[in-house]
């Protein structure tokens, strides 16, 4: 691949300051979340136009030379990994809300916004932005877009698919496209849905409208302490049985709860084997009845602990606990890898023993923090790079992990997507002929393959895959893996 | 035999993937209460579907049914009901014999999207039959998954053009206990939008926040409100307190009221059913472009979705349409263009068509 005549045209078309190409400048794009995986680019254009944007998609597509476009690069799938001597380029600049309506419910914005900045600036009308990945503080709508990333709501409110409306984007070969409308309602091919969660791989969303949800009247969070994970699992199917439609049920087990307590002090009880977290939110006196309800509901399933969260302080507690789990694991051990596999809510219990049994048979520990709600578990599977073999065995465990969830009927990944990461499953997911479409599919929109090329489909050159220990930001403690 | 084509019959997913690859055209069709969209076209062999019908998966406890694309909307709502559940987003022509795969083809939603969302919110994987007979899967079969391209999204609306829906799952919801509605005359058009404008920032989860109109053409606006017979009571008067006044409905009322929303019955029988995707404050231009026409209109979902019964020549409302920059789909009606207006992303569509389907088995999508 050549690259040297494309970066003398992007030097004469995008301002110098924006064009890093320094090897020193280059280093803190070389990998994302998912730190096993490193790729040196030949440059990052910091884009602050749209115009930019598109400037650049055109001259790679001229020139044969891949790009990625990058947010935050929280992808845990490898999403945002480089292609070697390619081209990255960085949206976080292009981070204006364009507008928010608050009589249409929706926000017009740029991909590098965060999104929980989006929830910020609809606040004062009362309104939010519901997807609410883990790294909301720091991930970008552009990210969220392009893997229809998820959050701890997603049973009762979807995913980011179910969220965004209409996307102008450039597709891989120049062309900028207006897809879907304003309104909730649409004629035609949903095309905008079909774009959301295409990793990447059908071009770069330049503008985005969201749409925006009333701030529910009411939340009443409980929190509720188990002997055991399945218990903690049977608690979930009867809260549904009753016929309760909660926007939140998670589950922590004992490990997770330790290092969450450890970490942030979230009031925990630290001897329970398994914890639940149920939320109800709406209108005060439904929500008040359902409450009712919901407590009768969990008495019964034989917690030897429940607290109900006494203000909004409190809920934040439990929250944070909750939010904190991943990076707080880390501390436990110097590597882990989080997986993403779903099942089908009536198996998460069998899934968990099968977790247990992986866990000792590859005698390495693993910490459950899932959305029990919509079945995704996030297993986090600890290891030590430095220990000959160990990331190995993570992986061949992970691996195992996921061929379950699909054997259960589910999925390889429910938020993070398949990136790098995953591509060696989409075989034991999907049919050759199903993949056979999806690389058509692809070829038709990019027909060079310019778009984060080596990311989702199976038979894509594999990157190098090392060992390097947490991301900067997550030792810090600004982004977590979920 | 129909006018303009013969009608194979089908009842597995072969033999569709059969029917594609030995004729020379076709258009699916399902109960045919779309007439617009599944009338016989010239020299275009109707696939009827009605045979590849059943539910194939439900476990009330997922949330989540899979059914095969020929069954009726009816069937389904009959045994998610017996178990508290239904299709949230609410969709047409169900007592009238709507079939699922004809519902996500058309890309039909009602008024009681208001509350969960729309059938792209609710559609969560597909098989179909593409124009080279090829069965293709997309999605799956639970609540959340990022895996691969989410082409049953493309299936929303493409009205056969891209390919034969012959499996579909869906997730669903707990059905609330019982509803009550609160009817406000507005007066004028513009109390009327000021309204739900006011309610779309309020408190109050609504079911169902439409705009009709009297037989003198006056707006009123209902509001349906959803949950624990236990509560709702006061939550209507709440809601009444809110807004200052508002008559609300007797139970059977409100039951009938929504029963005719979804089927359309308050058109009148030989004008053509157009839906109107738009948003709050496009609502009072489109008003003020159909003054005079004799159009019978109604907006449902908070003003997201106008339902118009057009009496008179189609290419005059699409000239209606591409003034306000709106798009429109002919549901019921003569027409071989169904969809109208000013539309968006034709180029990638163009080009999905010619992945999918590039002997033109099925229609143009234009």
């Amino acid at each position: 691949m050549t690259s040297a005549a494309l970066l003398t045209e992007l030097r004469q078309k995008i301002p110098a300051a924006h064009l890093l190409d320094q090897a020193a400048q280059l280093a803190p794009y070389e990998s994302d979340a998912l730190t096993a995986y490193r790729a040196r680019p030949a440059a990052v254009v910091l884009a602050e136009t749209q115009a930019e944007v598109v400037t650049i998609v055109r001259l790679c597509h001229q020139h044969d030379v891949p790009f990625v476009a990058r947010g935050s690069g929280t992808s845990l799938s490898g999403g945002s990994l480089p292609v070697e001597d390619g081209i990255v380029i960085a949206l976080n600049r292009l981070n204006r809300i364009v507008s928010l309506d608050p009589q249409r419910r929706i926000a017009v914005v740029e991909p590098g916004v965060i999104n929980l900045d989006v929830s910020k600036a609809a606040t004062p009308f009362g309104l939010y932005y519901a997807p609410d990945p883990s790294s909301q503080l720091i991930c970008t709508i552009g990210g969220n877009l392009a893997f229809n990333s998820g959050g701890a709501h997603c049973l009762k409110y979807g995913m980011t698919a179910n969220h965004v409306l209409a996307i102008k984007a450039v597709l891989p070969d120049g062309e900028v496209v207006h897809l879907g409308g304003e309104s909730l309602e649409l004629v035609g091919p949903d095309l905008a849905g079909f774009f959301v969660g295409s990793e990447g791989l059908f071009g770069v969303a330049l503008e985005i409208t969201l749409r925006l949800l009333p701030r529910p009247e009411m939340y009443r969070t409980v929190l509720a302490a188990y002997r055991s994970l399945e218990a903690a699992g049977n608690a979930v199917s009867q809260v549904v049985a009753a016929g309760l439609l909660p926007g939140a049920l998670e589950i922590m087990d004992n490990l997770a709860i330790q290092a969450a307590e450890a970490a942030v002090h979230a009031g925990y009880p630290r001897d329970a084997e398994a914890l639940l977290i149920v939320e109800l939110e709406g209108e005060r006196v439904q929500v008040e009845a359902e409450f009712a309800h919901l407590l009768q509901v969990i008495e019964a399933s034989a917690p030897y602990e429940v607290r109900v969260a006494k203000d909004d302080a409190d809920r934040a507690r439990i929250w944070k606990g909750r939010k904190s789990a991943f990076s707080a694991v880390g501390r436990l051990s110097p590597d882990y890898i989080v997986q993403d596999g779903v099942v089908p809510r009536s198996h998460l219990g069998e899934a968990l023993v099968t977790i247990q049994q992986l866990s000792a048979k590859y005698g390495l520990r693993v910490a459950n923090v899932f959305h029990a709600g919509d079945g995704n578990l996030h297993p986090l599977i600890l290891y030590n790079g430095r220990t000959a073999g160990d990331l190995e065995r993570a992986e061949e465990l992970a691996g195992e992990i996921l061929a379950m969830c699909i054997g259960l009927g589910g999925s390889i990944t429910g938020e993070h997507g398949v990136g790098v990461e995953k591509r060696r499953f989409m075989p034991a997911m999907f049919t050759p002929t199903d993949l056979q479409v999806m690389a058509e599919l692809r070829q038709a929109i990019d027909p060079r393959e310019v778009a984060n090329r080596g990311k989702m489909f199976p038979l894509a050159d594999a990157p190098v895959l090392t060992s390097h220990g947490a991301h900067p930001l997550e030792l810090a403690g600004v982004i977590s893996r979920e | 035999m129909a006018a303009g084509g013969e009608v194979i019959a089908v009842d597995s997913t072969a033999a569709v993937q059969d029917a594609v690859l030995t004729t020379r055209r076709l258009l699916a069709r399902g109960g045919g209460t779309k007439s617009a969209l599944s009338a016989p076209l010239p020299e275009t062999t109707v696939l009827d579907l009605r045979g590849l019908s059943g539910m194939l998966e439900y476990e009330p406890g997922e949330f989540v049914f899979t059914a095969l694309a020929g069954t009726p909307l009816q069937t389904l709502a009959t045994a998610l009901a017996a178990h508290g559940q239904y299709l949230p987003f609410d969709p047409p022509w169900v007592e009238q014999g709507a079939t699922l795969g004809g519902t996500i083809a058309a890309g039909l939603s009602g008024s009681g999207r208001q509350r969960y969302g729309g059938l792209r919110d609710f559609l969560i994987g597909a098989r179909y039959v593409d124009g080279q007979g090829r069965l293709i899967r997309s999605g799956g079969k639970v609540v959340k998954n990022a895996a691969g391209f989410d082409q049953h999204k493309l299936l929303i609306g493409s009205l056969g053009r891209l390919g034969v829906l012959v499996e579909v799952s869906f997730k669903v919801f707990p059905q609330p206990q019982s509803y009550s509605t609160l009817r406000i005359d507005a007066g004028t058009m513009g109390a009327a939008v000021d309204l739900l404008g006011r309610l779309a920032l309020g408190k109050f989860d609504t079911e169902a926040l439409d705009i009709v109109f009297d037989e003198d053409d006056a707006p009123a606006v209902l509001v349906r409100l959803g949950g624990w017979s236990t509560v709702l009571p006061q939550r209507i008067a709440s809601l009444r307190a809110w807004l200052g006044r508002g008559t609300p409905l007797a139970a059977d009322e409100d039951l009938a009221l929504w029963r005719q929303a979804r089927a359309l019955a308050w058109l009148p029988a030989g004008t053509a059913v157009v839906k109107i995707p738009l948003t709050l404050t496009e609502v009072a231009p489109l008003e003020d472009a159909l003054a005079g026409t004799g159009a019978h209109r109604r907006y449902a979902a908070g003003g997201n979705l106008a339902w118009i019964g057009w009496p008179g020549d189609l290419a005059d409302l699409e000239a209606r349409l591409h003034m306000l920059g709106l798009a429109g789909l002919v549901l019921v009606g003569q027409t071989t263009k169904p969809l109208i207006g000013v539309r968006t992303g034709e180029n990638l569509a163009a080009r999905i068509k010619r992945t999918l389907d590039p002997n033109n088995k099925f229609p143009e999508l234009a």
